[in-house]
């Protein structure tokens, strides 16, 4: 599973860095950065409530 | 003496509850027609959980720079001038792109690991809070010695607000979100409110200083109004000590409330963080966050709502909605409630949501540990629930240990 995140989207509210720390990071202005862009099917649920939760649908699951 | 008035239905409780009435508009229409408290026409109330997190997630449709405030009957009556001056700065009054604009200068200083840096000052400041309560002796309130000060403290130091003047500007929030006081006196307070930060600002500008305001006016001094800062120093003054504040205090309670929960929030500290999530959740303190207007026509739960009209959103009604949450009206820390709405949602998701966390996480399990045998000093139906506030909390918890 890929993830994809958009950061003019992104508010900073670091619900993905909470929820999924070893996926999701923010740089110095708080703005989400990808540390992965391929989810392992065993972190898939993990990263989907990540994406689910984002405030600003700044992230995606790319369904492949 | 004017008489209170009548609570909209979307602020009506029984204790932690939301009114029934609330939870059967939920489980019925879905919308319903209800007066505000801002005059004008009766508003939109949106309950479930899906269609409250559908109109905050599109500030396109639902828009919070459309939400003018109605002239009040008892005045004062504002010039357009002055209303203008009133919002600068203050995010919740913007749709992007002018919120987004606001909102990115103060991301970095709310980042999760900026939150971390904070910690132990925050340790700090619940540790000396809590000497104090144990020097002084039982029984204690626990608002005025623990949930109104710790919250206090933490955002005048971040902001470069003198913690001396906190008994002015709480006294102030108090009368500015307590919605039983006349709008006239309410709105003398905001401008009390701005003439206090102008002050502060100036003196900043002269000296900024390493806090939240000196930041703004070093690496954003050439691109904000004098208005402008007055209003982001405005608004975070009394969202950050308000809400956790009465999370505390009314968190508290609902704990003493669950003695098996209380227990594991004192003794495990993998509970904690699940913990202050089911009490968001369950508790819903802001009753309703800000209103949004219409900007054409929508459709929500098979109601109609035309263009430019008021749409007002029940918090703890989507919070214990059965189709979010199975038995929605339990209080259960061990599931953790991703998913809640407590903090809002979309682009306006609460800026301070980090730090609220950080500082429930740290005070809560600090409280039980230090007094282990926390009990309530007052019978349980004589417990002063703040009713007309804007934020739902307790005016008052008296503890023994």
């Amino acid at each position: 599973m890929k993830i994809a995140a958009d950061r003019d989207t992104c508010i900073g509210a670091g619900m993905c860095v909470l929820t999924a720390p070893a996926f999701f990071d923010q740089d110095d202005d708080g703005i989400v950065q990808l540390l992965v862009e391929d989810v392992s099917p065993g972190d898939a649920d993990v990263a989907r409530q990540a994406v689910a939760l984002c405030p600003s649908g700044a992230l995606r699951v790319l369904d492949d | 003496m004017t008489e209170a008035p009548a609570l909209p239905l979307y602020m009506q409780r029984e204790q932690f509850d939301p009114v029934d009435e609330l939870v059967q508009t939920r489980d019925n229409d879905g919308v319903t027609r209800v007066p505000t408290l801002f005059g004008g026409p009766p508003a939109y109330l949106v309950t479930r959980y899906e269609d409250v997190r559908e109109v905050l997630s599109d500030a396109v449709r639902f828009s919070n720079a459309r939400t003018r405030p109605f002239q009040q009957p008892d005045g004062p009556h504002f010039t357009d001038e002055e209303l203008e001056q009133m919002r600068a700065g203050q995010m919740l009054a913007f749709d992007p792109p002018d919120h987004t604009r606001l909102r990115r200068m103060l991301t970095p200083e709310f980042t999760v690991r900026r939150m971390r840096r904070l910690e132990p000052r925050i340790v700090e400041i619940v540790d000396a809070a809590l000497d104090d309560i144990e020097r002084a002796g039982k029984p204690a309130d626990l608002v005025s010695t623990f949930a109104m000060p710790v919250p206090s403290l933490v955002i005048c130091e971040l902001l470069g607000v003198p913690y001396a003047d906190r008994a002015e500007f709480q006294e102030r929030t108090g009368r500015l979100l307590d919605v039983s006081v006349p709008m006239r006196e309410r709105m003398a307070v905001v401008r009390e409110n701005r003439a206090y930060m102008a002050r502060l600002v100036d003196g900043a500008m002269a000296a900024p200083g390493e806090d939240m305001i000196g930041m703004l006016i070093r690496e954003h001094g050439d691109d904000l109004s004098h208005h402008e800062l007055i209003g982001i120093a405005s608004l975070l003054l009394v969202a950050g000590h308000e809400t956790t504040s009465n999370m505390l205090g009314l968190g508290t309670l609902a704990l003493l409330r669950h003695p098996d929960q209380l227990a594991l929030v004192r003794d495990d500290p993998a509970m904690v963080g699940p913990a202050v999530e089911e009490l968001l959740r369950w508790l819903s303190i802001v009753h309703s966050g800000v209103p949004r207007t219409t900007t054409t026509e929508v459709e929500i739960a098979g109601h109609t709502i035309p263009a430019g009209e008021l749409v007002v959103l029940a918090l703890p009604a989507a919070n214990r909605d059965p189709a979010f949450i199975t038995d929605p009206g339990r209080l259960d820390i061990n599931r953790g409630a991703p998913g809640h709405v407590a903090f809002g949602h979309g682009v306006h998701h609460c800026l301070g949501a980090p730090l609220a966390r950080m500082e429930m996480r740290i005070a809560f399990p600090a409280l039980l540990r230090r007094f282990p045998n926390l009990a309530l000093a007052a019978p349980d139906d004589e417990v002063d629930f703040h009713t007309y506030n804007a934020i739902y909390g307790l005016r008052s918890l008296p503890i023994t240990w």
